[in-house]
């Protein structure tokens, strides 16, 4: 087996008592030194994964594997994981050095020692200094960094990450992405971050791991998921999306809106219906005469870098639009966009 | 006016049935028994009598607190982890409703010769045992009547601790006992002292359970007030021993006071 692969599941279920399984017969790999990030609405199962990858539960059904060694029955005490908790779960009744520590002394690590990793794993994240502070003394940015410097500080193989950043206010969560990205690379650790939030996935992951109801839907980078989403609840959940059906004529040949476009997709059977989808980004203002489609405008938000015009065409089909330029409620425009723009997907399944 | 006139009842109370008691007891405590003022009675106290009597008080209040937290603090944690939580300390919490002197009757019952406990002995082979009016029957009874406000305390704070950071001990390498010594007991030890005081304290001055139990072998501070206030008649001693139990009980109050670790997350 390719051994640069670290956690293997196995067609792993999840489920308790005689519920719908959170995790429905789950099988993939993961490569030591890469970010992912499991995506998906709650419920979906991203973080019955990560506790499953901690070992805090056990598989129902299916096996886990850590560098090929089958771990079912490891109890996260002896896994080489670490986690980074949702609510920081530090302990409240010891200081800074103290929590940070808290691995170390477990492996009855010297005086000297521990004094030095803790240090350094505090200078990791910018925490210098504050190792006599409390808990409670500690703002959100700082409580996070602290945890995070808690588990690095035990050098695990898989540090696994719950929806860190979901306390923290936009700016701040924006400032950590930047610096998690940059602390996995400079680790050179694997990273799994699990999170609802499509842009915190797109902007940080190498792989994203897309879920919904316990299975997962796409995996692939950022790129892939948002160009070439395999079904409309991708295509919805990541990003905003004008998502209608239509019918693949032939390949590169795509009915909607009553129109015939080309497109960049082939390999359908002819006539088959297919879901269409095309960025709001990807559609550009222009005069009636010019556009390829044809709408109302129905209504228009102001969101700072772009305008979002909300428009119909004339067979309902809504079209949301984000451009630069501003339109009027009520005013007919044309739409422009180029072939690529177009994404045709199955309609349910994979591409 | 009005959040003041509210505040009446509540002031009356605190006068009536708190403060004047104390101030009349502190009063009574300079009084020897012929009702002249006088100090003698702290003298007395300072006897060899009344210290051995003190130190009594407090050996078996600590044997008591000991045998009640050993037991309830396991108690506690398995509630925590059964389905039923609430009913099961439901079941816990029933007996405190029945009165103290009925559930000390039921063990006269249960543990005198003839009583149920010394039937199932003869009928295993030990045959009859005196369990009435010993040291041991005494604490075992006090620790069944404490044990709920023991309980209670402990299972609230295990019940407020933050599961993820069991889950974060044990990520970080710790065992289950570890986990425990390093996390779940110094976290819930406000709980603790908060449980250890409501035992400790009424412990102190027990007395009717010293008579009835124990047989006036276990002679405590509040035997001692008991016999002072209604055999000898001799209220000045009473009072001042009585101070003394209050001095003792503020102390352990403040000693066991809650150092606070700020908000929890």
């Amino acid at each position: 087996m390719d051994d640069r692969v670290i956690i293997r599941f196995n067609h792993v279920t999840k489920q308790y008592d005689n519920d719908l399984p959170v995790l429905d017969d789950v099988s993939f790999e993961m490569e030591r030194g890469k970010f992912y990030t499991l995506l998906g609405p709650s419920g979906c199962g991203k973080t019955t994964i990560l506790r499953l990858i901690a070992g805090f539960i056990e598989p129902t059904k299916g096996d886990i594997y850590f560098h090929g060694k089958r771990m079912n029955n490891v109890p996260a005490n002896k896994r080489q994981v670490n986690t980074v908790f949702q609510d920081y779960a530090l302990f409240p009744h010891l200081n800074v050095f103290e929590n940070v520590a808290f691995g170390l002394r477990i492996k009855k690590i010297g005086k000297e020692d521990i004094e030095r990793k803790v240090k350094e794993a505090l200078r990791f994240v910018n925490l210098e200094g504050y190792e006599q502070r409390a808990i409670h003394e500690m703002s959100g940015g700082q409580r996070q960094r602290v945890a995070i410097a808690r588990a690095i500080v035990n050098e695990p193989d898989v540090l696994l990450l719950d929806e860190p950043l979901s306390a923290l206010d936009l700016k701040l969560r924006t400032e950590m992405q930047y610096e998690l990205r940059e602390l996995q690379r400079r680790l050179g650790i694997t990273f799994i971050f699990v999170t609802h939030d499509q842009e915190e996935a797109l902007a940080m992951s190498d792989e994203i791991f897309v879920l919904n109801k316990g299975k997962i839907e796409q995996r692939g980078t950022p790129k892939d998921i948002y160009d070439e989403p395999v079904n409309r609840f991708v295509a919805d959940f990541i990003g905003e999306s004008n998502i209608i059906t239509g019918t693949m004529i032939d390949d590169f040949v795509v009915e909607f809106a009553n129109q015939q476009f080309a497109c960049i997709d082939r390999g359908f059977a002819k006539n088959e219906r297919v879901d269409i989808v095309i960025r709001p980004e990807d559609l550009e203002l222009t005069t009636v005469e010019r556009g390829k489609l044809r709408v109302r405008v129905d209504s228009v938000l102001f969101r700072g870098v772009h305008y979002e015009l909300c428009c119909y065409d004339t067979y309902g089909n809504e079209w949301l639009v984000h451009s630069t330029k501003k339109a009027d409620i009520g005013e007919e425009i044309g739409l422009h966009f180029e072939p690529e723009a177009i994404h045709v997907m199955k309609r349910s399944g994979g591409e | 006016m009005r959040r003041y006139a509210y505040a009446i009842p509540y002031w009356l109370w605190i006068g009536l049935f708190v403060v004047a008691p104390i101030i009349l007891i502190i009063y009574y405590s300079f009084f020897d028994i012929e009702g002249h003022f006088s100090l003698v009675n702290y003298e007395t106290f300072f006897t060899p009598v009344y210290l051995r009597m003190t130190v009594n008080s407090f050996w078996y209040a600590f044997l008591i607190t000991a045998c009640s937290l050993l037991i309830a603090y396991p108690t506690a944690y398995l509630l925590t982890k059964t389905k039923h939580k609430q009913l099961w300390l439901l079941l816990i919490i029933l007996p405190t409703w029945v009165n103290l002197l009925l559930k000390a009757y039921a063990f006269l019952g249960l543990f005198g010769t003839y009583g149920a406990v010394n039937a199932l002995f003869e009928a295993i082979g030990i045959g009859t045992k005196q369990l009435l009016f010993t040291d041991f029957s005494f604490v075992f009874v006090s620790v069944y009547i404490f044990i709920p406000f023991m309980i209670l305390p402990i299972f609230n704070a295990l019940e407020k601790l933050n599961p993820s950071l069991i889950d974060a001990a044990r990520d970080l390498g710790a065992s289950e006992w570890t986990t425990f010594r390093r996390v779940i007991f110094p976290l819930t030890l406000d709980g603790v002292k908060a449980g250890c005081q409501a035992v400790f304290i009424p412990s102190l001055s027990l007395f009717m359970l010293t008579r009835l139990i124990a047989g006036n072998r276990v002679i405590t501070l509040g035997t001692a007030v008991e016999q002072h206030f209604l055999v000898t008649q001799n209220w000045g001693m009473g009072a001042t021993i009585a101070v003394f139990l209050m001095i003792a009980m503020a102390s352990i109050m403040a000693l066991t006071g809650n150092k606070k670790w700020g908000v929890r997350q």
